[in-house]
Parts: C-alpha cells; structure tokens; sequence
C-alpha cells in the first residue's frame, strides 16, 4: 500500500503536504498491519494545526529494510478523541499519554492513561492488597547524587510483585524552549536535553536543522562528530561497568573503570574544552578541529585504554561472585523487548539488532561500518556484556577514523529554515536511538520541535525486568539499564 | 577494666585499616587511618533530629547499643589478656548481649515506620538467627576442648593447648567463625558499608533516621562489636604467650591490625552475594561448625 505510506530517510527534509493524510481508521490499520509485520513505532507525536485541529504524525521504521515510512492523522478540536493503539501495540503507550498530556487528545480505550510529566496532585498507582503484601515507595528524592523520579513497588516479602515508575520531576519544557528560542541557544538547550548526551542529542538537533535548510556537510565535519559521539558511548558504557561493579561491592573494578572513563572524557575535553562535549556541535559542522598531532596522540592514548579496559572487563567478567549477581537477573525476553519497543543496548542485550549507526546510516556511518553488538539472555550480564562489547568496537572505529579523517571545511553556516517542511534526524546515542523531528510553518519559523529520547522507550522494560526481582536487586537492574530522568521528562 | 580501655581506644581503628585496605586494592590513596574517630567525633558534636513520630524506643536504642559493646568488652578474652568478668556461660550472655542491643535496634527501626527500615529489620532478624546457630556451634567446640564454659577459659586453653592435638576442628571453628564474624558487623560478602542504596542495605539502613549523635554511639558501638568479636578470633589464632606482658599486648593488636587487613582483602577481591544467597552463605558456614564438632566429639578431646 504505498499510497498509505511515504517512504522518508534519516536526516531528510520532506515537504509537509507529501506526507499521507490517512482517515483515523486506515491510520490504525496502517500502524497495527505495519508493526505486525516488522515494523516499530520510531516516533508517534502530535502537532497543532493553525485551525486547531491536531495532526497526529506516526513514524514508523522497518529495521531490516532500513526504511522509515511517515503518514499522519487528524483529530478534530470538536471531537478530540482516537482510538487507542495501546492495547494491541504496547510500544505505543507513553507516546499517547504523551499526546494525551501536551494537546488534550483522548486515545479512547487507553488502559493507563495518566500523565507522564506534569506533576500536580495525586498520582493514581496500581493498588495491590493483602495480608503479605507490602508497598515500597523510593525518591523522587533518592540517596545518591542522581537525578529524581518516583518507583513505587509492590511487594510480597523480598519479591517485587509490580513496580511503577512516575518521572517528569525534571520537566523543563524542552520542546517549546526549542520552538521559541534563537537559534544559538536552541543549540545550548538541545545540549541540555540529557547532561551525559550531549553529543548525541547536539547530533541530532544539527542533522535536523541542515535537513531543513538543505545545508550540505563536509566530510570532515561529519567524521569529527562520529568521533565524539564514539567517544561519549565509550566514556558513558565505561563509567556504566563501573557503577554496576560498585553496586554488587566489588571494588577493584569500580574505581578502575571509573578512571577509564575520566580518560575518555578528558579527550572529549581536549577536543572542545568540555568533558561532556558542550559547544562541539553546531549546525552546519563543527567547532573544533583535530590535527594530525593530536589524532597520532588520541590513538596512542585510546589504545591504551582500551588494552586497560580489556583487562578489567577480564577481571569483572570471570569472577565468580560477580556473574552470580549479574546472571538471570534483571531478564526482559526478546518478545517483551519487542513488544515495548527497546531501542540501544537494552534492546540489543534482549537480541534485538537495533542500531541506528547500521540501520538507518547517517553521516561517517555510511562510509565506515560498525558492527552491531548483541547478546541473547537479556539480564544485567547481557546489558554489560554489550557495553563492554561496544566500548571495544567503539575504541577500534575511534582509531580507524582518526587515522583518516576527511579533508573538507569545518563550519558551513546553515541558509535560512523551508517553510512547510518535515524533518528527521535519528542519531544512536550511547543510550540508543535519539529521535529528533522539526516542522516548520509558512514563515520558515519552526512550529513544532519533537524530541525523543531513548530512556522515553525503555524506562518501561526496567518495570518489566524487575518483576519477580528480589527488591534489593533494584538499584543493580536500574543501573543496568542508566536509563536518563532528564532526557525522559524533556 | 584494661580490656575496655583497648577497646574504647583501638576500635575505630579496625574499619580504618578495611577500609585503607580496599582503597589500596582499588589503586587509591583512602581516607586515612584515623577517619572513624574524627567521624565519630563530628557526630557527637552535632544535634539531633528526630521524627515526631517516634517513641522513647528509638532514642533508647543506641544507648542500649553502647552499654552492650561496653559489658561485652568485659566478658572477652584480649589475646593472652583475660577478660575481667569471666562465670561459667558468660559466652551466653555475651551473644544475648548483642542480641539485645539487636532487639532494641529492629524495634528502633520498626518504630520509624519507614518501609526502609522496616525491610532492613526484617533482614537483619533472619540472618542473625542464623548467625546465632553457628556461633554456638564454634562455642561448643571450644568447650569440649577446653573442658570449660568461660569465654576466656574457652579460648586461652584450647588454643594454647589444641592447635596440634585438635587442629582440623579448631580450623572449623576459625573458618566458620570468620563468616560469622563478617555477616554480624554488616561486612560485604553479605551486607556492604560502603553502599548508598537503601534496597540493598541491611544493618546501615536501621540507622537510617539516627542522627549527630545518636548515630555517633551507632558507629562506635559498631567498630567496638567488630573489635570485640573480632578479638575472640585473634585470641583463637595466636595460641602462645611471649612471656611479656607488653609484647603479649603488642602481638595482640598486630593480630587485630592483621584480621582488618583480611577482612579488607576479602572485600576486595569479592563481589557481595545476592541477598537471597546469604542464607546458603551463613548456613554453609554451620556446616564447616558441626564437621568441627563431629571431629571434636569423635576423637573425644
């Protein structure tokens, strides 16, 4: 049905009015037949129309075929009612309290629909009752320098029975912040989304912003941010070994992988002046450059760190008393990853073969390959064997990128915005698939600014996984998946 | 009194040496040596807040904890030392003196009505009865050997006399005992000091809403269990005496400096057990307890 469906790329600006206006029944089929094929719910946001009436866009991508498809509905200001997606396509059901929340869309039939960020009043909770059954209520002020967020657990003994999370303690009004504001500090707040990705996000907003200008990258622009980007994921995965080695208790590698992470970023540092990465990418390029001294000094060091990491990872990963704390714990199976859409390592530990950098190829990925790290057992063991997998073969392309970077302008400064266009910009940040998507209206001024981060898609499977957990495996399941309270609550 | 004195004195030194231990196995420098006394210092200094919701219970609770790690340092052997208070059972009455310091910190911790708390007492109640049962075990052992029910009797005699004649069972008693002495003073592999994650706590989350103070005693009583139990262990390993009064003193504390270098080690080179395996834990340590009586009560020494 290819009248249904238009068939979009990573980083492409289309224009508005291609993309298919479907009556809200063929949209629900389209979505429900897609997605039981092999289809997955990318992105499933709404926007206001200047009659009113909302536009409910929904990107779907087929992974294997590395195609996204975009086709969009109207909810009527009259009747602001559709039916709900969530009860045959779990993956759907914060995206639509989600709409529910920001543009007061009904998805009628919704089994939960309660707010995701807006934190006034009482909250409803799952209730259970019982004579054994206990309720555990943890943060949002929590113990450790962390960010807030509510777990509510349901308890029988030790065992959880249920846990509910309620975030949107961090909500900053992200989305409109980067409607509004001039187009420098767009760029601060897009850094701001999640304090640990801010190369990943920064990414995103930039491919959005060249899609939508039609402003051409150099190839050596394009190769600088694979490089920080590379080394984001390696800093963030490095520094995750060692927050799991801390929370089982065992020392040794905690404080060894916590200094390889500080490794990683102070390269971040050297190459733009910010740990984190913060002023690297603009539209248009970026900022700093390396030259041939510093990238000869950047692959001495990354080898060395990764000759490090290898024998820490060799430590953590044969003792013992570390596996049976990390094995069988924590487990989300291949068919819940599938359900709830888990994109990243969460996803890739379940056997998912979901990355961005593969399937929807972007920048340096399309000239330079990396492979897809997986592993099947989906528990705490697998999330941390990807990680350590990844930070490997993160290390490996960071030295083939830099022994070949591009030659090509740094900085091109993007011309000025199309009026009426759409655009897509997938990045895989360390955490997995950010989504950024823009719409501008006739006066070239964007309308609509989309974000999506990939903690928005995986904070339900730590429910999922933790179910049946012993409680006092919580923090260890949590920390397995450092999901972002910010980069959720937007 | 000597004995108190020592312990009063050296006790916050022992987690000073852990934890100097583990840093150096981390590659790090640590705190220093000294860090428990200015912690215990600064929290008897500062004031304290208390919910309203708690009964005299709560405030009773770390007195009570340092009155027993007080009169417990009365009833243990220190090395070649003799307790000052020794009647026959006093090793029952020093468990249960720690058993009711135990008791008044679960009611301390139910009493705030904290699901923490609550979930930490709970924990703490199940592992200690099965702490409890190997100790008596390793107890028993020594008295048959010793032909006494005198802690210091108990302990002086069967190792002076029985590292040769009955070395596999006090090998039993040692190696279980060691479990015990870790899984009561709260040290990884079963609980962790060191952690920040109230779920996964046992004995730090009791304390939880004790503060200045209050939580001041708590420490101390703390370091001062870990030194007393610890004591019993060292006086079990060094079975001469030099003759000298100072030297026996000297090789005492070197023992004890010793045992916090290896409970440091152990920290280091494991990681803690899943919660629901610390039960096997402390039960295998009962199991290395009644091989050590089965071998004692068999050959009839």
């Amino acid at each position: 049905m290819p009248h249904r469906k238009l068939h979009a790329k990573n980083n492409q600006g289309l224009d508005l009015d291609r993309v298919p206006l479907l009556e809200r029944d063929v949209f629900r089929k389209t979505v429900l037949e897609s997605c039981s094929a092999n289809a997955r719910v990318v992105n499933l946001f709404a926007g206001l129309r200047d009659d009113g009436d909302a536009l409910v866009f929904c990107v779907l991508g087929d992974d294997e075929q590395s195609r996204l498809h975009i086709f969009s509905t109207r909810v009527l200001k009259d009747d602001p009612s559709f039916p709900s997606l969530t009860p045959e396509l779990p993956q759907c059901h914060l995206f639509e309290r989600e709409m529910a929340e920001q543009f007061a869309i009904r998805p009628e039939g919704h089994p939960w629909l309660k707010p995701v960020r807006v934190i006034s009043g009482g909250r409803p909770f799952f209730e259970i009752r019982g004579g054994e059954a206990h309720e555990v209520a943890v943060g949002p002020v929590h113990a450790g320098v962390i960010e807030p967020g509510h777990f509510r657990f349901q308890c029988a003994g030790e065992e959880i029975l249920n846990l509910e999370i309620q975030l949107g303690y961090q909500h900053r009004g992200v989305e409109p912040l980067m409607e509004e504001a001039p187009a420098p500090r767009a760029a601060w707040v897009a850094e701001s989304i999640a304090g640990d990705t801010v190369i990943g996000h920064a990414t995103a907003y930039c491919g959005v912003i060249e899609s939508l200008s039609g402003c051409p990258i150099s190839p050596r622009a394009n190769c600088l941010r694979a490089v920080a980007l590379e080394l984001e994921r390696v800093a963030n995965h490095t520094g995750d070994l060692g927050a799991l080695s801390g929370d089982i208790g065992f020392l040794p590698a905690a404080a060894y992988f916590g200094r390889l992470r500080g490794e990683f970023l102070n390269l971040l540092m050297e190459l733009c002046g910010n740990r984190y990465g913060r002023s690297f990418c603009r539209p248009g390029g970026v900022l700093f450059d390396i030259d041939a001294r510093m990238a000869g000094d950047f692959t001495r060091r990354l080898l060395k760190a990764g000759k490090e990491i290898d024998e820490v990872a060799d430590l953590f990963f044969t003792r013992s008393s570390v596996l049976s704390r990390l094995e069988g714990v924590g487990v989300v199976s291949h068919q819940t990853a599938k359900d709830l859409g888990l994109v990243g390592p969460a996803a890739r530990a379940s056997g998912c073969g979901r990355d961005v950098r593969t399937d929807y190829a972007y920048g340096m990925y399309r000239f330079c390959h990396i492979p897809i790290s997986l592993a099947g057992t989906g528990d705490v063991h697998a999330r941390a064997v990807v990680r350590w997998l990844e930070s490997q073969r993160s290390i490996d392309y960071l030295i083939e990128l830099l022994n070949k970077i591009p030659k090509g302008a740094l900085l091109a400064p993007p011309g000025p915005l199309r009026p009426n266009q759409i655009a897509f910009s997938m990045v895989e940040g360390w955490r997995g698939e950010i989504t950024h998507s823009a719409i501008t209206g006739p006066g070239s001024r964007i309308v609509r600014y989309k974000v999506k981060d990939p903690s928005f898609n995986n904070w339900a499977a730590l429910e999922q996984a933790v179910r049946g957990a012993q409680i006092s495996d919580f923090p260890l399941c949590n920390k397995s998946f450092n999901l972002s309270y910010a980069g959720h609550d937007l | 009194m000597e004995t108190l004195l020592i312990a009063l004195v050296f006790s916050p030194l022992l987690p000073g040496i852990i934890a100097r231990t583990k840093a150096v196995f981390a590659g790090r420098r640590g705190a220093p040596l000294l860090q428990f006394y200015y912690d215990i210092h600064k929290s008897l200094r500062k004031g304290r807040v208390t919910s309203d919701t708690v009964t005299w219970i709560f405030s009773a609770a770390p007195s009570v904890l340092m009155l027993a790690a007080v009169f417990s340092s009365f009833l243990a052997p220190f090395g070649r030392l003799k307790a000052p208070v020794q009647f026959t059972g006093d090793m029952i009455f020093l468990v249960y003196l720690y058993g009711l310091a135990r008791f008044f910190m679960l009611l301390a911790a139910w009493d705030t009505g904290s699901s923490f708390e609550g979930m930490g007492a709970g924990r703490e109640a199940f592992f200690s009865c099965l702490a409890e049962i190997t100790l008596f075990a390793d107890f028993l052992i020594l008295a048959k050997l010793s032909k006494s029910l005198s802690l210091s009797e108990m302990i002086q005699q069967s190792s002076a006399l029985s590292w040769r004649q009955a070395g596999p069972a006090l090998m039993m008693v040692v190696v279980s005992y060691f479990a015990v002495l870790l899984a009561e003073n709260s040290r990884i592999p079963v609980d962790d000091p060191a952690t920040h994650l109230e779920l996964t706590m046992i004995h730090e989350v009791m304390a939880l809403d004790h503060s200045g103070p209050d939580l001041g005693w708590i420490v101390y009583a703390g370091a001062m269990k870990l030194f007393v139990l610890g004591a019993l262990l060292v006086s079990i390993l060094i079975p001469f005496g030099t003759g000298s009064l100072f030297f026996d003193r000297a090789l005492f504390l070197a023992g004890m400096a010793a045992l916090g270098v290896a409970i440091g080690v152990v920290e280091s080179v494991m990681a803690r057990f899943r919660l629901d395996r610390v039960p096997s834990f402390l039960v295998g340590s009962f199991v290395f307890a009644v091989f050590g009586l089965i071998i004692t009560f068999a050959r009839g020494v």
